[in-house]
């Protein structure tokens, strides 16, 4: 089986536990306004790979794996836009007991079959925003289906680390965000919640495809209202990481 | 001497002047006598430290702050060394007093507070003059920092004295000079001195000078049955070592010490060992002037110290700081021209902490955590150059702690334990960057390395030089066709690597015929065993730029674009082609192959004393200057444009992250390259982790897994472009920045403008 990838991060450090390896695949369907990998939004910009190919690159890095604790993220891009391919990716891993990690934003969760999900170890679910209005303004799609998702995923006890993006005048109202943390408090499989404050390093990648950046003259969050974020975070005894 | 009791008081010599300033002296001390073992009959400091260490498994939380008094000492060395700088890099210089053991009186930084004392010259940071390596060079040295030397010695020099330099060029034939001229090898040793021996300075502690006097002498007797060349010429030598290990004594005297006798205290211990070391530095000015591994032997003395109630850890902690101080004031004179090429002023006291025992114990003591400790007492710094010798079996807490002081310092290296220890044993220490030798059992003959990426271009140009047109290989027909042929080229290549490594190794030979007669190591040699393993240590730089290219001839379609002497001095590449880095073994088995096939090449040439042949992939920050020798290359580099150092991947070719990066490189066959394989790694804290604890477990993971692949260096940066652009527009602003390049570390404003530029374009891991 083969899937269309963007490019892979061997050394990645930063989604998910341990050393991993990242592989960014093709397609989204969201278009968050201040998305840093907008080229990975074309489903069919990529390299094409098969999973066998991409296990045995995967293999020479176990010593790295089981050394940090790390493993594989699938990444992108939107990853469950190639499901199957996951599914089969992940469930090589698994037999080589390579710890496997999903990076989505969960809209397209009801792609992801209880197969799938029986050899994930981890998702990291990216949700933008808590109101459903302000969700469709940042990423031009629906909430609903990203709450199914961390929903079944708390009935099948599968570990959530949730993300969120802390972007000034576009998702830092307070009240959202406490209902957000509410929420995620109560779904008892949400092991951490990282706050991410925006950046614009994927400013010049927009101008490079010609597409318009619309967020050019915000700034990243003050330290202030980041602490505060991960505060009402914290209170609801989440781990913040 | 008494069996049971290590400390022998040297009775038989009667006590001229007040011996130590120290108390207890070692009659009267109540401390506890060593285990007894094979070390009290025979020369043999692996035995005592197996027989009397004990590892040590806890974490950092003992360790003690600087003492008031160390902070007092250090600021005044802070302020030589800005002295120092600002004078242009060299405070002063001695051009009168020809430098050997007890040329100099006793110099002192501020003897009132100094716990550890001896310097090379009678002033802190005065450069000793030492012109038996090279006259010549000794005299440009001084003249670039507007000094002249005396006429007396100008009058030796020139109408009584040989030196080294002078014997090599004596000897050297024009193929030699032709291809040294060209840049196709660099960084011959011919006119200084050789460095990459390694006294096992120890034995001055543990032996006493009196000792060790008996037993060379003993060595000597044994040498009584056949006088050949081989045996007089040794013979000789050990004449020579003995007369160093007096002059060793003499020089501990005029400090107040009596080195005759064993060390009988942590005290004594480390400064015995700092004084044999200082006579090394004070009689050679060796290209690296390594320490060897003395953590453990000292922790020995500091723990039955520490048990006796006689030392506390302050007190412990002041005398590594204090010794280390003195390390990192080791200075030589040095050309601007050699400074090109090993920039930064270094000396690599390389020191190496950790590893296995061969008993699976680890290497671990609480003085290994005080030399690492000594990066926050007193601050980051190049030197001394520590070494951590990982095994995947160090304890965690060291692990840990290693990597917080990578983090926080970029002033370690690691070398890879597991992959050296079935060579080399459990007591052999690191001589340079990545250079692993037995400690007091073997040397290496150093010398340069070899332009591999210039070879490419002379087999492409039937071995005329593609920037000069001269003939410098001898000549055969160069490639006529358009376009490059990756069979052909490789066959031309595979001849040209023969003629190279015969001319190379017949460099070398000469280099150390001469400096085995005219700059011979008295004192390091005094303190290693009769029988030596000699290796003769070459070295290949571009292993990455040719692998790249010869990946391109191979993958893609090269044109050949030849100027007007019909040399090829450009080339237009069309296509893709794997580079090294990638994890990719379509262009990584080339360069496994280029380091074989060399290194079996100088296998089969005849080397000097029999010497072993080995090879290095290490550049220090000589892949400058290489690339700046060499011309266009078919990967696309262009004619100047620096090489990666080591074997490092080229400057942003490898894109799949670090972990892909670490692979290719831990590929290079450790078997084809026992003189070490240097990778340098750098990368932003944010790409280490989200967190301290997680950075520290990644860089820990990290570690384990590339010497679990079999990767046998890695230096580690951990710091953000930025900080480095504002260092070189700012350096006032960053006096302790130090850097890892390949195989040592540099203070960041001791490099060229160049060097500091190649540092800042090279990759950093950045993560996604």
């Amino acid at each position: 089986m083969q899937g269309i990838i963007h490019s892979i991060e061997t050394g990645g450090t930063v989604d998910g536990p341990g050393i991993r390896f990242v592989l960014f695949l093709a397609g989204c369907p969201l278009r968050c306004l201040y998305c840093h990998n907008p080229d990975t939004h074309d489903p069919n910009r990529g390299e094409k790979k098969t999973v066998g190919d991409l296990l045995e690159e995967i293999a020479c890095y176990k010593d790295f794996f089981t050394r940090s604790h790390g493993g594989v993220t699938a990444s992108g891009g939107e990853p469950l836009m190639q499901a199957e391919f996951v599914t089969a990716l992940f469930r090589g891993c698994k037999n080589m007991g390579i710890h496997t990690s999903l990076d989505t934003s969960g809209y397209l969760g009801a792609k992801a079959t209880d197969e799938l999900l029986s050899v994930t170890d981890l998702v990291l679910l990216d949700i933008k925003s808590f109101d459903p209005e302000n969700y469709r303004k940042v990423t031009g799609v629906m909430l609903q289906p990203t709450l199914d998702y961390a929903e079944r995923l708390a009935r099948m006890k599968i570990p959530i680390w949730a993300r969120f993006v802390l972007v000034p005048g576009l998702t830092d109202d307070f009240a959202m965000i406490e209902r957000m943390a509410d929420y995620l408090a109560k779904l008892g499989n949400v092991e951490r919640v990282e706050v991410l404050p925006f950046h614009k390093m994927g400013e010049p990648k927009w101008k490079a495809l010609g597409l318009t950046y619309a967020l050019k003259d915000t700034l990243p969050p003050s330290a202030e209202v980041f602490e505060k974020v991960k505060g009402i975070f914290a209170i609801q005894g989440l781990a913040v990481g | 001497m008494t069996p049971e009791v290590a400390p022998t008081p040297g009775e038989t010599e009667p006590r001229k002047i007040p011996l130590s300033v120290f108390e207890p002296s070692p009659a009267n001390q109540s401390i506890p006598p060593f285990k007894t073992a094979k070390w009290q009959r025979q020369i043999n400091v692996r035995d005592f430290i197996q027989t009397n260490y004990e590892p040590y498994f806890g974490d950092e939380a003992f360790l003690s702050p600087a003492t008031l008094r160390t902070e007092k000492l250090l600021r005044q060395v802070q302020d030589l060394m800005k002295q120092e700088s600002d004078k242009g890099g060299t405070l002063d210089m001695d051009t009168d007093i020809i430098s050997n053991i007890t040329a100099h009186s006793p110099g002192y930084i501020d003897a009132s507070l100094e716990q550890i004392v001896g310097l090379q010259t009678d002033r802190p940071l005065k450069r000793a003059l030492m012109p038996f390596g090279g006259y010549r060079v000794a005299v440009d040295c001084l003249k670039a920092y507007g000094y002249e030397i005396s006429p007396r010695v100008k009058e030796i020099f020139t109408k009584y004295r040989k030196t080294h330099n002078e014997g090599v060029f004596d000897v050297y034939s024009d193929a030699i000079k032709k291809a040294r001229k060209a840049g196709i090898v660099t960084g011959l040793p011919d006119g200084y001195g050789r460095g990459r021996i390694i006294g096992d300075y120890r034995r001055v502690a543990l032996y006493g000078t009196t000792r060790l006097m008996e037993d060379k002498k003993e060595q000597f007797r044994q040498l009584d049955g056949t006088i050949n060349e081989e045996t007089i010429r040794l013979r000789e030598e050990i004449a020579e070592q003995i007369k160093a290990l007096k002059e060793l004594e003499t020089m501990g005297l005029s400090y107040g010490f009596d080195v005759s006798r064993p060390a009988a205290n942590a005290r004594e211990a480390t400064q015995w060992t700092y004084l044999g070391y200082l006579a090394a530095v004070k009689e050679q000015n060796g290209a690296a002037m390594s320490l060897g591994r003395i953590s453990n032997f000292l922790d020995i003395y500091f723990e039955r110290d520490l048990n006796a109630g006689i030392l506390t850890e302050p007190e412990a902690q002041e005398l590594i700081d204090h010794l280390v101080i003195k390390l990192r004031m080791v200075r030589f004179a040095r050309t601007p021209e050699y400074n090109e090429l090993f920039s930064g002023d270094p000396t690599w006291v390389t020191e190496c902490l950790g590893g296995i025992g061969e008993d699976g114990r680890p290497l671990v003591t609480r003085t290994t955590f005080r030399f690492l400790h000594t990066l926050s007492n007193l601050a980051p710094a190049p030197e001394p150059n520590l070494t951590v010798l990982w095994s995947e079996r160090l304890p965690e807490a060291f692990k840990k702690y290693c990597a917080k002081m990578s983090i926080a310092t970029s002033s370690i290296q690691y070398e890879n334990d597991d992959l050296m220890r079935p060579y080399w044993g459990d007591d052999y220490g690191i001589a340079c960057c990545v250079s692993a030798m037995r400690i007091g059992k073997q040397m290496q003959f150093f010398g340069a390395r070899a332009n591999l990426a210039k070879t490419l271009l002379y087999a492409i140009n039937g071995g005329r030089d593609e920037v000069s047109g001269e003939q410098v290989a001898p000549p055969f027909a160069p490639v006529t066709g358009d376009v490059l042929d990756y069979n052909d080229v490789m066959k031309r290549l595979d001849t040209m690597l023969d003629w190279f490594a015969g001319a190379y190794m017949d460099a070398l030979n000469i280099i150390h015929y001469m400096h085995d007669k005219y700059c011979y190591e008295r004192i390091e040699m005094a303190l290693h065993d009769r029988d030596i393993l000699r290796t003769m240590a070459c070295g290949v730089a571009g292993v990455s730029v040719t692998a790249d290219s010869l990946s391109a001839i191979r993958y893609a379609k090269v044109h050949v674009i030849r100027d007007e002497r019909g040399l090829a001095v450009d080339f237009r590449t069309d296509g893709n082609f794997p580079k090294f880095g990638n994890n990719d073994d379509r262009v990584d088995d080339i360069a496994v192959w280029l380091v074989e096939n060399f290194m079996n090449k100088l296998r089969n040439k005849p080397s000097y004393r029999k010497a072993v042949p080995t090879q290095s992939v290490l550049t220090i920050t000589s892949n400058v200057v290489y690339g700046k020798k060499t011309g266009n290359t078919p990967d696309g580099r262009k004619a100047g444009e620096p090489f990666a150092p080591g074997a490092n991947p080229m400057h942003g070719r490898d894109k799949k992250g670090a972990l892909a990066s670490l692979c290719s490189v831990a590929k290079l066959p450790y078997e084809h390259s026992l003189d070490g394989i240097s990778n340098t790694f750098s990368i932003v804290p944010e790409a280490l982790g989200k967190c301290a604890d997680s950075r520290v477990d990644n860089l820990v993971g990290m570690l384990d897994g590339y010497f679990a692949k079999k990767g046998h260096h890695l230096n580690v940066n951990v710091f953000n472009r930025e900080t480095l652009v504002d260092a070189m527009e700012h350096p006032e602003k960053y006096p302790q920045l130090t850097v890892r390049v390949s195989g040592y570390a540099v203070n960041f404003n001791k490099l060229t403008r160049e060097q500091q530029h190649d540092v800042v374009s090279r990759t950093f891991h950045e993560g996604m």
